[in-house]
């Protein structure tokens, strides 16, 4: 069996999913079934008193690992602050950190997230920092005790695919703890071609979520995740790389 | 009396924490609260008095990636 | 978790077994490849392998440019007490060996530096005999001191030591270890270490990591062949700089393939790297390992050094001598560690090298300390 170990958790599906965006909440536990995805990100925001609350939670099957992330947080203090309310609410130790203070391209404050994961490390959570893909940030994170990293692959909900594929590839080379692609995978195809590089597993929400149907589409991601993992164990076929000879570099050894 | 919710000043008569989240409609198990910037237990919402000045930050999951 | 609980796994690995299943298209599918693994460096070791030795070469060079350039970096070593309390079976130094102990005072060593700086290389790795008692921490700290006036860059090749003695010279100066496993075979390791500190193999294969962690710059591992079977030992010494490599990114991991030069206390060798398996293993390392520096020593003849530079290499030592003391005039009945083969000079061995189309680097860095 290929599992998927993150924290204490053992995986068999790669596909992380997202339950924001979608045009109704019960999608999210179709989606879910018909993907087959394990684990799921929530996040936590004030009670909209004119709205009334609906409980997210209740839609998402007791078997599928919650992940709330610490979206909103533009410090470290804040990230921290967000996770402890999201375990004290019952969610349990895992917490996807998400610090941006870059309104423009939502891109992640690495240092912040490096200092958040530390804190929450030493708490006893399962950190899984959401980061720009940098190869010494990795290091650290590795360091201060992170379950995984999660770069991205291009700015969210670009779908833009993985466009900063040679940083990730050094990271998925170099870095021994899970390597999750999130943010910018826009099609199953770009969902493959991560997992084909070795990604250990890919987070995808608004592609899902804002398809046409997000359930067929969950399955769609889920399929490519597969395939795309499958291929690289297999361990693709190397593109031909022929020696041209030019003139022999160990006839002396024959003399 | 004037306590503080979710950033806003409101006026309320309520004296626990219990009563005032059943007031505004609230599904108990759906919400988190933080007291004072505390977070506070469910099953001790009712002990909790409300007082003049207090801070309240009433929380819920909601969709996210 | 250490490199000992990673060969520790390898206990029951049966390398013959194993290279009796390779075939000839394993070795060209792992040819194709960019990044080996460890099945692919055993398809490149295993004997069918030979067969495609020149197409190993033609990639081996091919990647060290893409990696290193055409440059060739040289170090000089200095020999500075053969006082020594290990008992290795194979070495001339060993502890009950008759012969007349020396170690240089700081003022001899100043004159060696002072020569030896005149051939231009500022890279000096400077060794001893493993014994605490003769060249203890305070001693080393102030030959430390002393070398950092001729030469920015100082090696060490000497007992090994513990993360805060290690710290404790990197302060001083040193930026780069170089310590051997000798075997990896446990119980060879045993029989060729028959007493001393070096018996302890857990102590000794620990090393380079403490090295690491002291924050060396670089560290250079290596076996010496012709103390085990050497397939495994090569596959060995490959997973290890492969392990510290990925382990400490900040540090340089250098391998070297020394061979049991036998004019060396008349050691009974039962195995021999020969120089046509020496150049599948050096080219093995290189794909397998393509940031991995790799050394060639004087211990080579000045033939086989010309023609394997092309091929993998990237710092070779030059004009060596491998006794106490051994730079400028010298007694009769100063002993050499091992003898050497490349006796030449060291504006020999650059003009060879330069000739061959490479770069020479005498001087890689310097640090500037406030």
């Amino acid at each position: 069996m290929d599992i998927l170990k993150i924290g204490n958790k053992e995986f068999s599906n790669r596909l992380l999913t997202g339950t924001g965006k979608f045009s109704s909440k019960k999608l999210i536990t179709e989606m879910l079934k018909a993907s087959g995805s394990e684990m799921i990100t929530v996040a936590l925001r004030r009670v909209d008193f004119a709205a009334g609350n609906e409980n997210i939670i209740e839609y998402i099957p007791k078997n599928v690992v919650l992940l709330p992330n610490t979206s909103g947080a533009r410090t470290a203090e804040e990230a921290v602050r967000i996770a402890r309310i999201a375990r004290e609410a019952g969610c349990g130790d895992f917490i996807k950190i998400e610090i941006i203070t870059d309104t423009k391209y939502l891109m992640p404050d690495n240092e912040e997230t490096l200092k958040a994961t530390k804190i929450l490390v030493s708490e006893g959570f399962h950190v899984l920092p959401y980061v720009m893909p940098d190869l010494t940030y990795s290091y650290k994170l590795v360091e201060a005790g992170a379950a995984a990293v999660m770069p991205l692959g291009s700015p969210i909900g670009s779908n833009r695919g993985i466009r900063l594929k040679e940083v990730i590839q050094i990271l998925i080379d170099n870095i021994d703890i899970p390597v999750i692609v999130d943010a910018g995978i826009g099609r199953p195809s770009q969902a493959a071609e991560a997992m084909e590089m070795g990604a250990d597993a890919v987070l995808v929400n608004t592609a899902i979520s804002a398809a046409e149907d997000p359930v067929a589409m969950g399955k769609a991601f889920s399929l490519a995740v597969q395939s795309g993992r499958m291929a690289y164990l297999a361990k693709l076929a190397e593109e031909s790389k022929t020696a041209n000879a030019s003139s022999p570099l160990t006839g002396f050894l024959r003399e | 009396m004037k306590i503080v919710v979710n950033g806003k000043v409101e006026n309320t008569d309520q004296d626990t924490i219990l009563n005032y989240i059943l007031e505004k409609n609230l599904e108990p198990k759906t919400v988190i609260v933080e007291y004072n910037f505390k977070i506070v237990k469910k099953d001790t919402w009712n002990n909790v008095k409300i007082k003049d000045g207090d801070n309240l930050e009433i929380l819920n999951f909601v969709g996210g990636g | 978790m250490s490199f000992k609980d990673i060969i520790k796994q390898y206990e029951d690995f049966n390398i013959k077994d194993h290279f009796s299943k390779v075939t000839l298209e394993d070795v060209d599918k792992s040819l194709k490849k960019d990044k080996l693994s460890e099945n692919d460096l055993l398809n490149l070791l295993s004997p069918v392998a030979a067969e495609r030795i020149e197409e190993m070469a033609q990639l081996s060079h091919k990647k060290t440019v893409q990696y290193f350039g055409r440059t060739i970096s040289l170090y000089i070593p200095l020999y500075i007490s053969n006082y020594c309390s290990n008992g290795c079976t194979y070495c001339g130094f060993h502890a009950e060996s008759k012969m007349k102990r020396s170690k240089l005072s700081l003022a001899e060593i100043e004159e060696q530096a002072i020569i030896i700086s005149k051939t231009g290389i500022k890279h000096i790795l400077f060794l001893t005999g493993e014994s605490e008692k003769a060249t203890p921490i305070s001693y080393l700290v102030e030959v430390v001191k002393l070398l950092k006036k001729y030469f920015p860059s100082i090696s060490i090749e000497i007992f090994p030591m513990s993360v805060e003695d290690y710290s404790t010279l990197k302060e001083a100066g040193v930026d780069g270890l170089t310590v051997y496993q000798e075997v990896y075979d446990r119980e060879i390791y045993k029989v060729v270490h028959p007493y001393g500190r070096k018996r302890d193999y857990d102590f000794r294969i620990e090393t380079p990591e403490r090295g690491a962690e002291a924050g060396f710059r670089l560290v250079n591992i290596g076996a010496l062949f012709g103390l085990g079977d050497i397939a495994s030992e090569a596959f060995y010494t490959a997973i290890h700089a492969k392990y510290l490599d990925d382990k400490y990114p900040n540090t340089e991991i250098a391998v070297s393939l020394p061979r049991i030069n036998s004019a060396e206390n008349e050691f009974e060798q039962e195995y021999r790297l020969d120089d046509q398996t020496f150049v599948q293993y050096l080219t093995a390392f290189r794909l397998f390992l393509p940031r991995v520096g790799i050394n060639i020593s004087t211990r080579e003849n000045a033939e086989f050094r010309d023609n394997v530079l092309p091929l993998g290499v990237t710092r070779y030592s030059a004009g060596s001598k491998t006794e106490v003391g051994g730079y400028g005039e010298q007694d009769d009945d100063n002993v050499p560690q091992f003898d050497i083969s490349d006796t030449r000079s060291v504006d020999e061995t650059v003009k060879m090298i330069e000739e061959k189309g490479f770069q020479v680097v005498k001087k890689d860095w310097e640090l500037i300390n406030e």
